[in-house]
């Protein structure tokens, strides 16, 4: 699993790294400018791979260890890239009790990837997640921006297909 | 001036039914019948009933229109809007009464609330500072800076008796003048809206349709305790939370209402934003504050508190978004109206996310002192198909599940903290017969194993082995021997963890030991699930006097357990069978059960 993921090689533009250095220097003299400056790299390059952070760390002058901590300690930040299409599945308690969990596993049999992965031809990648705060359409999964609630196991196929 | 206006909710759960679309339309629609000067069209925060979606309001008459499809927008607008006749198709059927439409506050859902938190939330349009101001938004602002001293201030909080709404129940007033009381050059106010607890989200809500409650209120803590700069760390899962404020923090310092000279009292204070990424555990306090300053959020060790040392080491005051949504209506209506609500320790509302196994999820206030039974069996509608309610969990990781023999409890803080579980941020889910509470406790707990941050053993490795001795009960694998040992490791971690998240995280395992034991040793002595969730524990069988032989579910089982001739009774080979099923989904007559 982690040697397929680690062959994703790095493919930054001369346009994404100006990016950063932008954000990098707008906010380089702020109190507690690490946080920010990560979430946005992570917007420019879509994750955060070795390289992004070793600019970040030349940079700030911030020992390379102690990004690679909080990039690592975050759900939110991701050392490998995502699928083309996002898929989360909230597993929040109100989801859970209302069987995402089903979901869940349906969708990584139909995927033949599990949590965190990405389909080989980078289409889907799927992960879990905790309460998008939809709690009311509960079960609920997201594909990138678009917000399915109330499904049940047979509607997985349906959704997959709109974005095959 | 506008004749008519038709709110939209623009809150999370009705923007994810669909609602950005219907304004559009709405709009459109509202073009092509040359309507454009008379009828408005707003967008709103959350209404609270989610599970309607998408919710639009038409006003006057406020005729409460739910599930809004794109295609009845020609008919509500050639109807209602241009001729005045109600689309009775489309209202809410609680608003239909035998003498017309009836208001929405009298309906089931609506009738024992009490909106103080939520008082603007699908009320005005969160992007208009102008609609706050003409809901005496930042009048208690002006107030407090032209006509209070900041220690008058306090004590209007200490009298009201609202203490903190993110679940620790901490009065607000005596941690205002814990700051206060603090020298330094600088300090900071915080607010806590990394609102982490799954199935909470009401102060998602408040962001979402008030945002400028949070900025006003902010404001007022700066002035009561000395500090001239604000957080908000937000988490970054709720993008139209962020916008919102980033609008709000833009219209406020535009209008002078934050920044240098507030109301030309001298008094400066500013507000950036923060965006949390995905770590539950920065909710507790001092690991937000490790977080903003730019680390791992994990927490520090109490004492020094953050009214003493906290963000960036300087006295800082955190609350929770709710807390800070009842601080404006406590300076404009005065401390004793607040402390008129709710019960003799817990005074005002509390805002509950209601999910689960109920008929109306969503959004309710109720003063404190309100049963559960209430917000259970009134308010949220009961147990949708007939079920049988088994437990309301509330609290969240940290708090317990509450069974029916305690439906009848007034809810406040101490009440629930006696009978094991505890306020927490107020998310409620409601569970019925078909949920196994083993289960729902190790879910909990392996929530708890992935979001510790690793700082302190007894949560780093306690959460971790906890989780272990679920896992085997669920299993059938565990002996009576495993659970007295569990319910030790839980005292031991309750005891020795570092911050709130380990010195709660075995709450739902005791809790659900205290009411629910007859399940954990139905799992262990008679390898059973007694609510059929726990796959290992469940076998499928076919009962002979329903199979009619089809072979449907022979052909569909994936590890071909299961074999019979046409038109004969099948059965299901146990050693083989995988608990997937799948046959159960495909059995056209009813005739596969799990036992």
């Amino acid at each position: 699993m982690d040697s397929q993921k680690n062959k994703v090689p790095f493919a930054g533009t001369k346009e994404q790294e100006a990016a950063l250095l932008k954000v990098i220097n707008e906010h380089k003299n702020d109190k507690g400018a690490l946080m920010p400056i990560l979430q946005q790299a992570q917007e420019i390059y879509g994750y955060l791979p070795i390289e992004v952070q070793t600019i970040i760390s030349n940079e700030l002058n911030v020992p390379l260890e102690k990004i690679y901590g909080i990039v690592t300690f975050y759900a939110q930040f991701s050392l490998n890239p995502k699928g083309k299409y996002k898929i989360s599945v909230c597993l929040g308690t109100a989801c859970y009790v209302k069987g995402a969990g089903d979901l869940f596993n349906k969708l990584q049999e139909l995927l033949g990837i599990s949590d965190g992965e990405c389909t080989p031809d980078g289409k889907f990648s799927i992960e879990s997640c905790r309460c998008i705060g939809a709690c009311g359409l509960a079960p609920v999964l997201t594909v990138n921006e678009d917000v399915y609630g109330k499904i049940t196991v047979d509607d997985l196929e349906g959704i997959l297909a709109k974005y095959q | 001036m506008y004749r008519s206006h038709v709110l939209v909710c623009g809150g999370t759960g009705c923007t994810s039914s669909g609602s950005p679309r219907i304004i559009e339309v709405l709009n459109a629609e509202i073009e092509k019948n040359g309507l454009s000067d008379e009828i408005s069209v707003v967008q709103t925060g959350c209404h609270g009933l989610c599970a309607l979606g998408p919710i639009m309001i038409v006003y006057p008459g406020a005729t409460f229109y739910s599930m809004v499809k794109e295609e009845d927008i020609p008919e509500i607008v050639s109807e209602h809007l241009l001729k005045g006749r109600v689309v009775t198709r489309l209202v809410y059927d609680e608003t239909i009464s035998e003498e017309g439409i009836r208001s929405l506050n009298e309906t089931d859902f609506y009738k024992k609330q009490h909106r103080i938190a939520l008082r603007n939330c699908g009320v005005i349009n969160p992007e208009s500072i102008d609609e706050y101001i003409a809901t005496n938004g930042y009048e208690a602002l002006g107030k407090v800076l032209t006509e209070y001293t900041p220690d008058q201030v306090i004590q209007v909080i200490l009298d009201s008796g609202l203490r903190g709404r993110g679940g620790g129940g901490f009065p607000t007033g005596l941690k205002w003048k814990f700051a206060k009381g603090y020298e330094g050059d600088q300090k900071y106010i915080c607010c806590n809206a990394d609102e982490g607890d799954p199935g909470a989200f009401m102060d998602r809500s408040v962001l979402e349709g008030d945002p400028h409650v949070v900025l006003e209120a902010m404001a007022i803590a700066g002035y009561a305790v000395g500090a001239n700069q604000g957080y908000i760390y937000v988490r970054a899962e709720y993008p139209i939370a962020v916008q919102r404020l980033n609008i709000a923090i833009e219209q406020a310092r535009e209008y002078g209402l934050l920044g240098k000279n507030i109301f030309n009292s001298g008094f400066d204070f500013d507000i950036d934003l923060r965006l949390g990424a995905g770590a539950f555990v920065c909710g507790e306090e001092t690991a937000l504050m490790t977080s903003i300053e730019g680390n791992r959020g994990e927490p520090r060790p109490r004492p020094p508190f953050p009214a003493e040392k906290g963000l960036f080491e300087k006295p800082t005051l955190l609350n929770n978004v709710e807390t800070y949504a009842n601080i404006p209506p406590i300076i404009l209506n005065g401390p004793a109206w607040f402390a008129s609500m709710g019960t003799e320790k817990s005074k005002g509302t509390k805002v509950f996310a209601l999910g689960g196994k109920i008929n109306n999820t969503g959004l309710v206030e109720i003063p404190m002192g309100t049963t559960l039974r209430e917000v259970v069996e009134e308010i949220g509608g009961g147990i949708p198909n007939g079920k049988k309610f088994k437990a309301a969990q509330t609290g969240g990781p940290s708090g317990g599940c509450i069974p029916a023999d305690h439906l009848d409890v007034p809810i406040d803080y101490d009440n629930l903290i006696n009978i094991g579980s505890m306020m927490g941020s107020g998310g409620l889910i409601v569970m019925d017969e078909d949920n196994c509470m083993v289960d729902i406790a190790k879910f909990f707990l392996e929530f708890t194993v992935e979001e510790s941050c690793g700082k302190c053993t007894p949560c780093r490795i306690g959460t971790k082995r906890l989780y272990e001795m679920l896992e085997r009960i669920t299993e059938g694998n565990a002996t009576m021997d495993d659970i007295d040992k569990m319910e030790e490791l839980c005292y031991y971690i309750k005891e020795n963890a570092l911050c709130g998240l380990g010195q709660t995280a075995p709450n739902p395992v005791l809790s659900t030991l205290r009411y629910f034991r007859d399940e954990y040793v139905a799992h262990v002595v008679d390898k059973k699930c007694p609510a059929g969730v726990c796959k290992a524990l469940l076998s499928y069988h076919i009962d002979p006097d329903k199979c009619k032989g089809c072979t449907l579910c022979a052909r569909i089982c994936p590890s071909s357990a299961i074999s019979g001739k046409v038109k004969e009774t099948h059965v299901i080979d146990q050693s083989k069978c995988l608990k997937c099923g799948a046959c159960v989904e495909k059995c056209r007559f009813g005739a596969i059960s799990k036992k």
